[in-house]
């Protein structure tokens, strides 16, 4: 019983056709196509509006040649973000609990913003391993520290946004799962899990957003050390 | 008109296999169908002056559905 809690997570898959890839191209057809039009529908406007601030609020701290990153990092945005919310409905997939998807999406970027900063001023990159001003006596630990703590950077993006999903995800089915059980026994009880249910629903997509907005956060930090 | 140039919405129950053998099965053919689909739902339902929540919740539900039927087997 316990282990079936897990099925969600399962990548599904019709005669052994995996549809995760289905599901991973779905949200494109909810983004704005480009359409040369003037005045586009009401959904276009929204979700324009929506890019925009964001872009603006993630590329500022960034110097030019970072602006160059915009395109991947607010395309990965929008993907995590759709992926996150679609993944909320019932009975929908959400490829952003498998840990795999997330590591191939944190560690190719982690990589590019270190290689980045190695290749073109790789003092300044190394520098950022020594905080200013240590004790004498603390360098060599502190740049052990610090090197720990770089190379655990796409690890930890990666099993950030995995736990917080696939946590955020358990917790509905298994409170839904009391709610129901107990409905025909204690009633009252049953009303107030399912008002814990409605709050933990708004939090799950607080969580959805938040968390697509911190991985990409993550990386135009990271980035900004780099470039 | 002709079988083969009528859309699927024009065809009556009885012409159905022949209409089907009329049309093109090649990957090709069937993308061009599915983006041809896709079109005409986009441009009825959202791509609307003033649009409201339907066209995009009828979109979601048809995806719930969908996601139902792959997980019919696991519940």
């Amino acid at each position: 019983m316990n282990l079936s809690f897990f099925d969600q997570f399962a990548s599904p898959s019709l005669m052994g056709i995996p549809l995760v890839i289905i599901a991973m191209m779905f949200p494109t057809l909810m983004l704005p196509s480009q359409d040369n039009r003037w005045i586009t529908n009401r959904l276009s406007s929204i979700q324009s509006w929506l890019i925009h601030m964001i872009t603006k609020q993630l590329m500022i701290p960034l110097n030019k040649k970072g602006h160059k990153w915009s395109l991947i990092l607010m395309s990965l945005m929008m993907l995590l973000l759709s992926i996150n919310l679609l993944g909320l409905l019932p009975y929908t997939f959400t490829p952003t609990t498998q840990l795999s998807m997330n590591m191939a999406l944190a560690l190719p970027l982690w990589m590019a913003t270190l290689l980045t900063g190695l290749r073109n001023q790789p003092s300044i990159s190394l520098g950022h391993l020594l905080p200013e001003g240590t004790p004498t006596l603390l360098i060599p630990a502190l740049i052990l520290i610090e090197t720990t703590s770089l190379l655990i950077r796409p690890l930890a993006l990666g099993v950030r946004l995995t736990a917080n999903l696939t946590a955020g995800h358990l917790l509905i089915q298994l409170i839904s799962t009391a709610t129901v059980a107990l409905l025909p026994s204690m009633p009252t009880v049953s009303i107030l899990t399912s008002l814990i249910l409605l709050l933990l629903t708004m939090l799950e997509i607080a969580v959805a957003m938040i968390q697509a907005y911190v991985f990409v956060l993550l990386l135009s930090l990271y980035l900004q050390e780099n470039i | 008109g002709p079988l083969s140039e009528r859309r699927l919405m024009d065809v009556r129950l009885g012409e159905l296999p022949a209409w089907l053998a009329t049309c093109d099965i090649s990957a090709q053919g069937l993308l061009g169908g599915v983006q041809k689909a896709w079109s005409s739902y986009h441009d009825k339902y959202i791509n609307v002056r003033r649009g409201g929540p339907a066209g995009i919740s009828m979109l979601l539900a048809g995806y719930c559905l969908l996601s139902y039927g792959w997980n019919y087997q696991h519940i």
